[in-house]
């Protein structure tokens, strides 16, 4: 209306499809801008030379075999709590509860663990902590579902309240089942008669873990893009009324795929138990079922790329953790770099979307866009 | 015979953090944006304020009541102002998933509390694992001058830190500012159904910048109060706990409304700690399943909310999702 | 005409999305005193042009300029300072605000809602209006909240109106009301562009009629120096035959029996109150009515998508058995055996899945069959190929998003999948609402070919004029009841009109 009313400097506007490489090669450049960041990050509050900073988080997941192996075996659990709720995330309904669906898996396992050696022979009480770790994550997840299949209640609040209740259960029962007593802590359980303990694989601790975990991971994109139910649960994502207009139920979809979503955190539970801790705390599962929303996400759902960004969490989690040590930092220095990589890889899906036109100066030319 | 004389002011100081929390979320969620960031955020407020005050404290002999005031509340908005600005960033201007911003924002912030609360107690070579802050503490938690002389009036209704009240009287303007004056129709509207807000000529981004940063600095304050009042000045690592979630909670609890918040954060405050107040022997077990109670009452309200279902009870209706003018 | 100055110009504007080019170098005139008609088929750019004008888009390229001076127009409120108001064919209300809190929004001051309610009543009084300024939006119907849109921008001093698709949602009658109303503001000198793709509106209603085709400005002169004839030519390109095939029905058998069906909707309206009618195989029956009357609730009650309060709805096959399908879900009405297409009118919200591509929606109505746990993914593919070719879609491809379509492609591949299960009825609903006229054409021949082969078409449709050339028999509703049942040929537009408006319309006064 007044003189200084110009045309503006810049407006956005959606982009069209974009070819995939050029995609990644956006998200990679995210990342690399991601990491130069945290370099400086870490050089301001310590003072050390980025290279050797670099190379400390390089050293952190591959600097011993062990490292790598425990790398992996983080990798693994990550992977399983994120492909767990990647159904659910696909149908649009936001289980932010794999951690209490996990920690009452484990639960149930130590519980198996604790309270059947003596009554039945190991291979019983194995199998009766798989059946049992499933079915109570399951379990944990189905409440949630039932409620919002049947009155639309809110499930990321609820699955979100159903963690902190977990915690508590977990809690309540480390303390019924202390060890030493006063101990407020299970302690490893079975240690002298190894009853519930998964077999090892040769000499390789965590090698049970990574191959379950990976087959899941293939079944996962299996069902997920080529069978029934995975369609659809796509379908119910996109668009409910869509899926009640083809006769598809609703509700039972709803509640069957967080029963298996639940069922496979349980599995990341009974893993941490049975294979990896022998143990139980209400810290066991480690915030694996939040980071999993940002794994599944980053991967856009999609299981085979969940493997990468699983991986790229663990690995800047672990060099973050050895930079802390490294440099006598204190280990929540890794959320901080963590966090500051996650807000670049998230704000470069923007430029994936959308595109800048900047207002041409002068005269004008040919169309101004990609 | 239950206590309550000296349960209920309790349950005030436990509750206020949360009413700080969720009167800050529920402007955040009028404008459409669900900032799952705001356990973070109240974790960036608080340490901001014990860096600022930490300092503070360091720098000079005796402190000064304003000072030792105005230094961590500055420092503590200027944090979570900061963090608002960086989640409205990333959903408003970059229109990215509000759930995984959130997360990651909660992910940074309680990472960024602790470890700089580490650095503090590292620095204060204090050999307990926290900084103790009790002269800003002090100047916090002073109380009305009435509330000794007053028994039990005085014991339930004077005898709180002036952030208290501070925390109320938002939550009570919160509410009138969203339901009776123009800013808060618009601000309605734009998380309703931001295509018409705009539509009408309303600012959209700026109605949801201003009211999420707006949000987050009285989230942080929540954080600034659990330090400075309940805690006494005592920083420790994770004690601030799941807060910000239960913060979240009250949110619906409250269905969207800052003046039901009041009460309805005592209530929570003491959900939270009534299980010292039940006796249950010497079974130490037990006191954690009392823990859970605000979980399971939050769940519950949820639950019937949702079976009601009526029109003005519902959430925002544009909730969690990003706005781009040119959707087509 | 020549010696105005125009109240807006608007010169060269482009505006693409992604890599379609929605407006091309348009050049466009508007008057005070005159009612502009904008006219075009759909997907040609009239919407998008209006919305630059109104600051929902930014264009591309190309200069606005008001009152002959250069503007910029960044955003809505931009627009509202230099008096332009734009009623958008989607309202743009708050369903749970008040009629005038949605009156007052986005203008500045103290919120002050009685003075605003005085204000509105006045403006109501001057035009004729009834609004309630505190009654909520999810309480009001469809023209309600139009009268809402329109006395708001009154509110606020509009001088340049712009309406998209008014009269898409009214009756004739209300319809000739918003054209008094518009009369007297051009009257008042005030500058109105009406959109429409109707022919009659454009006779009736404008001053001057500017016609774009394909995104591209192809002319305006004075309304009464040109006639339909020539506005369809400009508009389409070339001419086509205005004409709908209707073929006699053979050997009708009685299909669909509804007895006494009644409806209500989840907030406990009536929607449908003892409604009884039949529908024969080999035959049209066209559903008229104002929109909201029952019509979608009625098509869902047979799909088994809507809980039915009384009454039965029968299926009768070939050997005379009747089967009830109320109380049945799709799946069981499917499992039944019963033959059931049903297009929505809500295609990509409710018939499609916006984001997939064209074979995975092919797949919803098949993705069931056989007993393997995993997906046929060739067959639904080789019917997409199939629907792409016969229905000549423009696509890039099979695996393009259903979205990235323009709404007469859409509508292809819906009809084209409906029609592939080989139905014995077939509900569509408002299947031409926003498709040109070629795409409208190739619909109305689909349909005739469905019941040439013997299926039981009930078409639900707006436009009085294709109902009237296509169905056999037209049922008409009236506030969720039957206001009649009279037989396609010959009957009169005016007589169903009055039924829409009125139970049994002037019939039972004669």
């Amino acid at each position: 209306m007044n003189s200084k009313t110009r045309t503006p400097l810049f407006h956005v506007s959606k982009r069209g499809l974009m070819p995939w490489y050029k995609t990644w090669a956006i998200r990679g450049l995210g990342l690399l801008l991601a990491v130069i960041a945290c370099g400086l990050i870490t050089t301001l509050v310590t003072g050390q030379n980025p290279l050797q900073v670099y190379a400390a988080i390089f050293n952190g997941s591959f600097g011993s075999p062990r490292k790598i192996w425990v790398l992996l075996q983080n990798i693994a659990m990550l992977l399983c709590v994120s492909l767990a709720v990647t159904p659910a995330f696909r149908m649009r309904c936001w289980n932010l509860g794999g951690e209490g669906q996990a920690l009452i898996g484990g639960l149930a396992a130590a519980a198996c663990m604790i309270l059947l050696p003596g009554r039945l022979p190991n291979w019983a009480v194995i199998a009766c902590m798989c059946v049992a770790s499933l079915a109570a994550g399951a379990l944990w997840a189905a409440i949630p579902a039932i409620f919002k299949a049947k009155w639309n209640t809110n499930e990321t609040l609820f699955t979100l309240m159903m963690n902190y209740v977990a915690t508590q259960l977990v809690a309540f029962y480390c303390v019924v089942w202390e060890s030493p007593k006063g101990s407020g802590t299970i302690g490893v359980i079975n240690s002298k008669t190894e009853i519930g303990w998964f077999p090892q694989i040769g000499s390789y601790k965590y090698l049970l873990n990574i191959l379950i975990v990976a087959a899941v991971c293939i079944l996962m994109y299996v069902y997920l893009n080529y069978s029934k139910h995975g369609y659809e649960i796509a379908v119910v994502g996109e668009s409910e009324r869509t899926a009640r207009y083809v006769g598809i139920k609703v509700e039972r979809v709803i509640v069957r795929t967080m029963l298996l979503s639940g069922a496979l955190c349980g599995l990341a539970g009974l893993l941490l138990v049975g294979s990896t801790n022998h143990t139980l705390t209400t810290t066991i599962v480690d915030g694996r079922g939040f980071t999993a929303v940002m794994v599944s996400w980053l991967a856009k759902f999609n299981p085979i790329w969940m493997i990468l960004t699983s991986f790229l969490l663990v690995f800047l989690g672990r060099g973050a953790g050895e930079i802390a040590t490294k440099f006598g930092l204190n280990r929540s220095f890794g959320d901080i770099l963590t966090g500051v990589i996650l807000f670049f890889i998230i704000g470069s899906e923007f430029f994936i979307n959308y595109q800048i036109h900047f207002r041409k100066s002068g005269e004008r030319e040919g169309k101004g866009s990609v | 015979m239950f206590d309550f004389i000296s349960f209920i002011p309790r349950a005030v100081v436990q509750g206020i953090p949360l009413l700080l929390g969720s009167t800050g979320e529920t402007l955040t969620e009028k404008s459409g944006n669900l900032n799952l960031g705001i356990p973070g955020i109240m974790y960036v407020g608080g340490i901001s304020g014990v860096i600022g005050s930490f300092f503070y404290e360091q720098s000079v002999e005796t402190v000064q009541p304003f000072a030792a005031i105005a230094i961590p509340l500055a420092c503590c908005i200027l944090g979570s102002l900061l963090m608002g600005l960086l989640y409205c960033f990333l959903t408003v201007t970059l229109r990215a998933n509000q759930n995984v911003t959130g997360l990651a924002l909660t992910t940074f912030g309680v990472g960024f509390g602790n470890f700089f609360g580490g650095s503090l107690i590292k620095l204060s070579g204090s050999s307990l694992p926290s900084v103790i802050l009790s002269a800003t503490s002090n100047c916090f938690r002073r109380s009305l001058p009435a509330a000794e002389k007053l028994g039990a009036f005085g014991k339930l209704f004077l005898s709180y830190g002036f952030l208290a009240y501070v925390a109320v009287i938002i939550a009570l303007v919160s509410a009138w500012v969203i339901n009776r004056t123009r800013v808060g129709l618009h601000l309605r509207a734009v998380g309703e159904n931001p295509n018409t807000a705009d539509a009408a000529g309303i600012n959209v981004s700026r109605y949801k910048y201003v009211a999420t940063c707006t949000g987050a600095v009285i989230a942080g304050l929540g954080g600034l109060y659990y330090v400075m009042d309940y805690a006494s000045g005592v920083w420790t690592n994770d004690a601030f706990g799941d807060r910000g979630w239960l913060a979240i909670a009250l949110v619906i609890f409250t269905v969207w409304r800052p003046n039901v918040g009041v009460l309805a954060s005592f209530l929570f405050g003491g959900l939270y700690i009534v299980h010292m107040y039940i006796p249950s022997g010497m079974n130490l077990a037990v006191k954690e399943l009392y823990k859970m109670a605000p979980y399971v009452v939050t769940t519950i309200v949820l639950v019937l909310t949702s079976m009601r279902n009526k029109r003005e009870n519902q959430p925002p209706a544009s909730l969690g999702l990003p706005y781009f003018r040119e959707e087509r | 005409m020549e010696e105005k100055i125009p109240a807006v110009t608007m010169r060269d504007i482009t505006k693409s999305f992604g890599s379609v080019i929605a407006n091309d170098r348009i050049w466009l005139n508007i008057y005070r005193g005159e009612v502009l008609a904008l006219l075009g088929e759909n997907g040609s750019g009239k919407t998008t042009l209006m919305n630059m004008l109104s600051g929902i888009y930014f264009p591309d390229e190309g200069q606005i300029s008001i009152d002959g001076r250069d503007v910029v127009i960044r955003s809505p409120r931009d627009a509202l300072d230099l008096g332009i108001g734009m009623i958008h064919q989607h309202f743009k209300l708050v369903d749970v605000l008040t009629a005038a809190e949605n009156i007052v929004l986005g203008l500045e001051g103290k919120l002050d809602l009685k003075a605003a309610a005085e204000k509105i009543r006045g403006i109501c009084e001057t035009y004729g209006f009834e609004v309630d300024p505190n009654q909520k939006i999810y309480d009001m119907s469809v023209s309600q909240k139009q009268t809402v849109e329109i006395v708001k921008v009154l509110y606020r001093g509009a001088d340049i109106l712009i309406l998209d698709e008014p009269t898409a949602v009214l009756t004739p009658q209300e319809t000739d009301r918003l054209f008094t109303v518009l009369r007297n503001m051009r009257d008042d000198g005030k500058a109105i562009v009406i959109i429409t793709h109707k022919m009659h509106e454009v006779e009736a209603i404008s001053d001057r009629v500017a016609i774009l085709r394909h995104g591209q400005f192809m002319g305006d002169m004075p309304t009464k120096d040109t006639n339909a004839q020539e506005m369809t030519n400009m508009m389409v390109g070339h001419q086509v035959a205005l004409n709908i095939d209707r073929p006699e029905p053979v050997d009708p058998k009685l299909r669909i029996r509804v007895k006494g069906l009644t409806v209500r909707s989840v907030d406990g309206i009536l929607k449908l109150d003892d409604v009884s009618f039949t529908a024969n195989s080999g035959e049209i029956l066209g559903v008229a009515g104002i929109s909201g009357c029952g019509q979608k609730e009625l098509l869902e009650a047979i799909a088994g998508l809507q809980p039915v309060e009384k009454g039965s709805i029968e299926y009768l096959k070939d050997d005379g058995t009747a089967e009830q399908l109320v109380g049945r879900d799709p799946l069981s009405i499917q499992q039944m055996g019963v033959a059931l297409s049903f297009v929505p009118e809500d295609r990509l919200g409710m018939g499609l899945v916006a984001n997939m591509d064209l074979s995975d929606n092919m797949m919803l109505r098949s993705f069931r069959r056989g007993h393997s746990l995993f997906t046929d993914r060739k067959t639904p593919r080789q019917l997409a190929l199939d629907v792409v070719e016969e229905l000549r879609v423009v696509t890039p491809g099979v695996s393009t998003p259903v979205r990235r379509l323009s709404g007469g492609n859409v509508q292809k591949v819906l009809v084209g999948r409906e029609i592939a299960s080989a139905p014995t009825v077939l509900l569509t609903a408002y299947a031409v609402r926003g498709l040109d006229i070629n795409s409208s054409h190739t619909i109305y021949d689909l349909i005739n070919r469905q019941k040439k082969a013997g299926v039981a078409v009930i078409y639900v449709g707006e436009d009085l004029d294709v109902l009237l050339e296509l169905a056999d028999r037209i049922l008409v509703l009236c506030g969720g009841k039957v206001s009649g049942i009279i037989p396609g040929r010959g009957a009169q537009k005016r007589d169903v009109g009055m039924m829409m408006t009125k139970l049994g319309g002037n019939a039972h006064e004669q």
